[in-house]
């Protein structure tokens, strides 16, 4: 798990165009072995061109890129055979069986059907599909796909794990079984590289993340960092009634809390001291409908860097 | 690593789709010949037979069966290769997931076409069974329309292949198959020399690839072989080399991006 050192992808300067459109704009970065490293950024902030370039499965526009040490351009098919790719749509068969999915996947990168065979027992015990092992893939939950998914791109034993969007579309209960099924890959050392828009999924598997908005990298740093960086410690969320909130709150907030951001439907306020600032606030007579104190989260960050809200 | 093996493996994995449907596919298979030969070759044949002259001693049966092999083998080859094609880059998009291993794009091309010409393989050699039953097979050389009749189909596999890696969407399908692959069926020499079309259409006929297969098939059949035949022959061929070319720019236009 240490790091030697040398990053395995590294990404200088790197930009992807469609015609006209700057998709990635750009960036640079670096990914260490053993690390979980994620892009967060709102949809079409460029995080599935970049995780296509680095799948070499997309040509790279301008800048350098090394995968595992190799060039892209030349050694797409070598570096495609030591990395596994979970794609943000599903490419699963669905007229095949669930092993059938994983052990034809297996050929494709030319191992043994006699090896496939115990290799895709183990990997569908590992996301608990075993019982599943002989039936279609069609009628399969959006969950267990997604965990079909995550098992088959597992089946050459990759280097480097690229997930692009891996709980998106999963109901709260599918999402959490497939980020234990990736904290435990985590855990064995598996280097994993993904890309999300939820802010609590990047800050439950993220060492370290880079925040991404109209094809560039806005923020750097562990989801820790960037909250303390970006953001103060708790936030307190205002609700008001229809057009009882006030269009400038400076009167009531004005050296109580460090910043204020408006938003369509609420407003938040940024302090180190949540239980502090609301008391402040009903000493000066603001009466909101509803008052939340809650802890800085990367959707603050994101916030903050942007003017936005990751999910709209 | 050599391209070939590449080239077997998303091969293998049509071939494993095709194993969950092969029995249905079989039975057509082996019942198309059967009814087309029955119809038209025993049927149609004895009201032909009574009045036309085909050439010295050949029966209708045995001018139409190597025809309806090489048609069936070209409307087998489109369809397979239109619908299919899209889908896998488009709705069931498996060409993504082989695209994200060690397979390129010229791979999941080639083992596709590999694909077609197996079933093309599989399809002519029982049509070649079932015409020899029918008694219409006049020369030993009638093997060799199994070859001939897999690189008819690749001659539309390859081209039709290219346009759907390019189509958006698969309106334009209807139309290849009612404007070109149908009038091909019916006027490219299968059911009637096409001597006996008006001069334009029999100059268009020419350049079908169908009519060369037809031609083709029919001499090895009958045991008729020219020196032509070689020009038929070369015709196909360029056919399916220029429909690979055409094939590997669009998939690669369409998936490499």
């Amino acid at each position: 798990m240490s790091s030697n050192g040398t990053p395995l992808i590294q990404a200088r300067n790197l930009v992807k165009r469609f015609d006209d459109f700057v998709a990635v704009d750009s960036i640079d970065f670096d990914l260490q072995r053993g690390e979980a490293f994620g892009f967060l950024g709102p949809n079409g902030a460029g995080k599935t061109s970049t995780m296509r370039m680095i799948g070499c499965v997309s040509p790279v526009t301008e800048g350098s890129l090394t995968v595992l040490g190799l060039d892209p351009a030349r050694d797409g098919s070598k570096i495609r055979a030591r990395l596994g790719v979970v794609p943000q749509q599903d490419t699963l068969d669905m007229e095949l069986t669930v092993r059938e999915n994983i052990v034809i996947y297996g050929r494709y990168f030319g191992l043994s059907r006699k090896d496939l065979g115990p290799r895709a027992d183990e990997l569908l015990d590992f996301v608990e599909l075993t019982d599943r092992a002989n039936d279609k893939v069609e009628p399969l939950s959006g969950g267990m796909k997604r965990r079909l998914t995550i098992a088959r791109s597992l089946v050459n034993d990759p280097e480097v794990l690229l997930l692009d969007e891996p709980t998106t579309g999963l109901d709260p209960q599918a999402r959490h079984v497939v980020w234990d099924r990736l904290y435990r890959l985590k855990r064995q050392g598996v280097t994993l590289l993904l890309t999300t828009h939820y802010m609590d999924e990047a800050e439950q598997l993220c060492d370290r993340l880079v925040v991404m908005d109209r094809g560039k990298i806005v923020a750097e740093g562990s989801p820790r960092d960037l909250i303390e960086r970006y953001s103060t410690r708790e936030v307190v969320e205002l609700r008001f009634d229809d057009g009882s909130r006030p269009d400038d709150l400076t009167y009531w907030t004005d050296g109580l809390v460090d910043r204020v951001e408006m938003l369509p439907d609420r407003v938040l306020l940024y302090t180190p001291d949540g239980d502090a600032a609301t008391h402040g606030l009903h000493e000066r007579g603001l009466v909101p409908e509803s008052v939340l104190v809650r802890r800085s989260t990367l959707e603050d960050v994101f916030l903050h860097l942007t003017g936005r809200s990751l999910i709209e | 690593m050599t391209s070939v093996v590449l080239v077997l493996r998303p091969l293998e994995f049509f071939l494993t789709q095709y194993k969950r449907v092969w029995r249905g596919s079989a039975v057509t298979t082996v019942i198309t010949p059967i009814v087309y030969l029955l119809a038209l070759g025993v049927g149609l044949g004895v009201f032909v037979d009574r009045s036309a002259d085909l050439a010295a001693g050949v029966s209708y049966l045995e001018f139409v069966a190597p025809g309806l092999m090489a048609a069936t083998a070209m409307q087998i080859a489109s369809f397979e290769s239109s619908w299919p094609v899209l889908s896998a880059i488009k709705w069931d998009r498996q060409y993504h997931a082989m695209l994200a291993t060690p397979l390129r794009v010229r791979d999941v091309m080639l083992g596709h076409q590999a694909y077609f010409a197996f079933r093309l393989f599989l399809t002519a050699t029982i049509y070649l069974i079932i015409i020899t039953a029918f008694g219409a097979i006049e020369s030993p050389l009638g093997v060799l329309a199994v070859p001939v009749t897999v690189l008819v189909g690749l001659s539309f596999s390859a081209p039709i292949a290219a346009w759907a890696a390019h189509a958006q969407n698969e309106v334009s399908f209807v139309a290849i198959f009612r404007f070109v692959i149908l009038p091909m069926f019916l006027f490219s020499g299968t059911f009637f020399p096409i001597s006996s079309l008006p001069t334009p259409l029999e100059v268009l006929a020419w350049f079908t690839p169908l009519w060369h297969g037809v031609t083709l098939c029919r001499d090895l059949t009958l045991g008729t072989v020219s020196w032509g035949d070689l020009g038929h022959l070369a015709y196909l061929v360029g056919f399916v080399t220029v429909g690979l070319l055409l094939a590997r720019m669009t998939y690669r236009k369409r998936l490499w991006v």
